[in-house]
């Protein structure tokens, strides 16, 4: 479980980019994080990272208050291009962060073999990241967070520099890995479709400084699908919702949900 | 990484391109030579009309070059005793004075380039130091080192260090945030985030510090040599050549280090497209992510 408790960040100029943040996220659970730009959304992926020490508040893993970077976290980030190393091959990418795992390097190799199955990039193993498309890399950087088996997943606007079309086919693999995989996802977006399609929770930040403006479950049925599910009248209520929220229209939903 | 040719590698140029292609490298060798060969046409000519001593004409330079340097057997590569006497006590210090540069350069510049405390600690006497002018010191390493070979790679090496230091630290303080992220993130190990991580980013400037590296340490070779305590080398024999009077014998020595150098860079930059491009998206048909 993860919990993040009264969590406050002041940046050295004195920007107050999250205010009193508290969460809780349930093992196995996925969480969308969404809200307007500036809304603090970054920072607080990157305190739960331990990339960036909160200056007040704490960060509980499984009972333990995180120092630093927590153990079996893995994170997607938006800007695959510059988080994938191009001067490793996609495998090397995948394989690389399981050498602090303590395995061999047949271990390692066939671990990274797997992951890129899973994401469907079996035959680019051999390629480097440059040779392959945005939405390609961004599989890669998946494969990568999935080979290192974490127990928890972040992801930052995973799918914010891809086309609408692979941003779908990436929304459903995350679904699809997630069910194969025991682990808990929090995923940052400002797309309030995907927030709701892809969550069993949608956690609404507002802004200036950043804190939880609502808490919203998504009650919809899984399998989900692109089409279907965003025909259920309960999805199209949910993203009105979540939109009022994001855009700050304060009307009665809102206060309700606070 | 053996892969990507089957990926890149562009498709079979047909025979005719392929000559048209000949024709043009021809072409362009063409043009990048005719200027030294006039140089030389006109050098010959000026040579020989005033037939000073102190200005043998060039032909008469190659000969003593081939005569000093490359009339021994074939299977030592044609080089002479003299050559081997001489040659290649040079090149080894210089070799190893060019190793050790890199070795503690390329060290110590990653420390500089990513602890921003270590680079406050050592950025002053860094620039001091380099300011330092390395002929110099010579006299200094002179009272600090053995004589000969001790003392001449000492010289090289503070003066090669430099470029290779700094340029290192440059590449290693310009590494990808979002890379040293990830690698936190993942928790890799110091070793491993030097390994894959910074030494990668910053081999376009670790190479660029050695080109720079190798030309001075051929400078500081030569100068070291003039120096006493020496008896071997290509320097020793330029100033042997001249205190004998021997006008073809130096100028030969002059010719031998121009070849010498320009041989040296060649096999670096070889080195240095190798290292580096088989990991960018070829110039020419390579597919860049989107």
């Amino acid at each position: 479980m993860l919990e993040i408790k009264d969590l406050t960040h002041t940046y050295a100029d004195g920007h107050v980019a999250v205010r009193d943040v508290n969460l809780t996220v349930a093992n196995g659970e996925l969480v969308s994080i969404v809200g307007p730009s500036g809304c603090g959304k970054s920072t607080l992926l990157r305190c739960i990272a331990g990339l960036i020490r909160p200056a007040e508040g704490q960060v509980i893993l499984d009972g333990r208050p995180a120092d630093g970077v927590p153990e079996g976290l893995a994170v997607v980030f938006q800007d695959y291009s510059r988080s994938l190393l191009p001067w490793l091959s996609v495998r090397d990418n995948v394989a690389l962060p399981l050498k602090r795992r303590g395995m061999s390097k047949a271990q390692r190799r066939e671990a990274a073999t797997e992951a890129l199955e899973s994401v469907g990039l079996a035959a680019a193993g051999g390629k480097y990241p440059w040779q392959l498309s945005g939405g390609m890399q961004q599989r890669v950087s998946i494969a990568r967070a999935l080979a290192y088996r974490p127990s928890l997943l972040l992801m930052d606007e995973p799918f914010g520099s891809v086309d609408a079309q692979t941003r779908e086919d990436l929304e459903d693999l995350t679904l699809q890995v997630r069910g194969g995989n025991d682990m808990t996802i929090l995923l940052v977006t400002h797309d309030i479709d995907e927030s709701v399609y892809v969550g069993d929770r949608v956690v609404v930040l507002g802004a200036s400084p950043g804190h939880v403006r609502a808490d919203l479950p998504v009650d919809l049925p899984g399998p989900r699908d692109q089409i279907s599910t965003r025909e259920l009248p309960e999805f199209v209520r949910l993203r009105a919702e979540v939109g009022r929220l994001v855009r700050g229209v304060t009307e009665t939903t809102a206060t309700a949900a606070k | 990484m053996t892969s990507m040719t089957s990926t890149t590698a562009p498709p079979a140029v047909p025979a005719r391109g392929r000559r048209r292609g000949g024709i043009r490298l021809a072409g362009r060798l063409t043009q990048r030579w005719l200027p030294f060969v006039l140089l030389v046409g006109v050098w010959e000519a000026v040579t020989r009309a005033t037939a000073s001593p102190f200005f043998p004409p060039p032909s008469e330079i190659v000969a003593a070059t081939g005569d000093l340097w490359l009339s021994g057997p074939a299977h030592r590569l044609f080089l002479t005793d003299l050559a081997m006497d001489n040659l290649l006590p040079s090149l080894g210090r210089m070799l190893l004075a060019l190793a050790g540069s890199a070795v503690v350069g390329i060290g110590v510049g990653i420390a500089l380039g990513r602890s921003e405390r270590v680079f406050a600690y050592l950025n002053p006497i860094l620039q001091f130091s380099r300011a330092v002018p390395p002929p110099t010191l010579v006299p200094v390493f002179i009272v600090l080192f053995e004589l000969g070979t001790q003392m001449q790679v000492a010289s090289i090496i503070f003066s090669a260090i430099w470029p290779i230091l700094l340029n290192t630290a440059d590449g290693a303080r310009s590494v990808t945030p979002l890379q040293m992220d990830t690698a936190e993130v993942f928790r890799l190990s110091a070793v491993d985030r030097i390994r894959y991580i910074i030494i990668p980013s910053a081999l376009p400037k670790i190479f660029a510090g050695l080109r720079l590296a190798l030309s001075l340490s051929l400078i500081l070779m030569v100068f070291s040599e003039l120096l006493p305590g020496t008896s071997n080398g290509i320097g020793f024999q330029l100033t042997d050549a001249q205190s004998r009077s021997d006008m073809p014998a130096m100028w030969s020595v002059i010719v031998l280090l121009g070849v010498l150098g320009y041989l040296l860079n060649t096999i670096l930059l070889a080195v240095e497209h190798r290292v580096l491009d088989r990991r960018r998206p070829a110039r020419t048909n390579g597919k860049v992510g989107a």
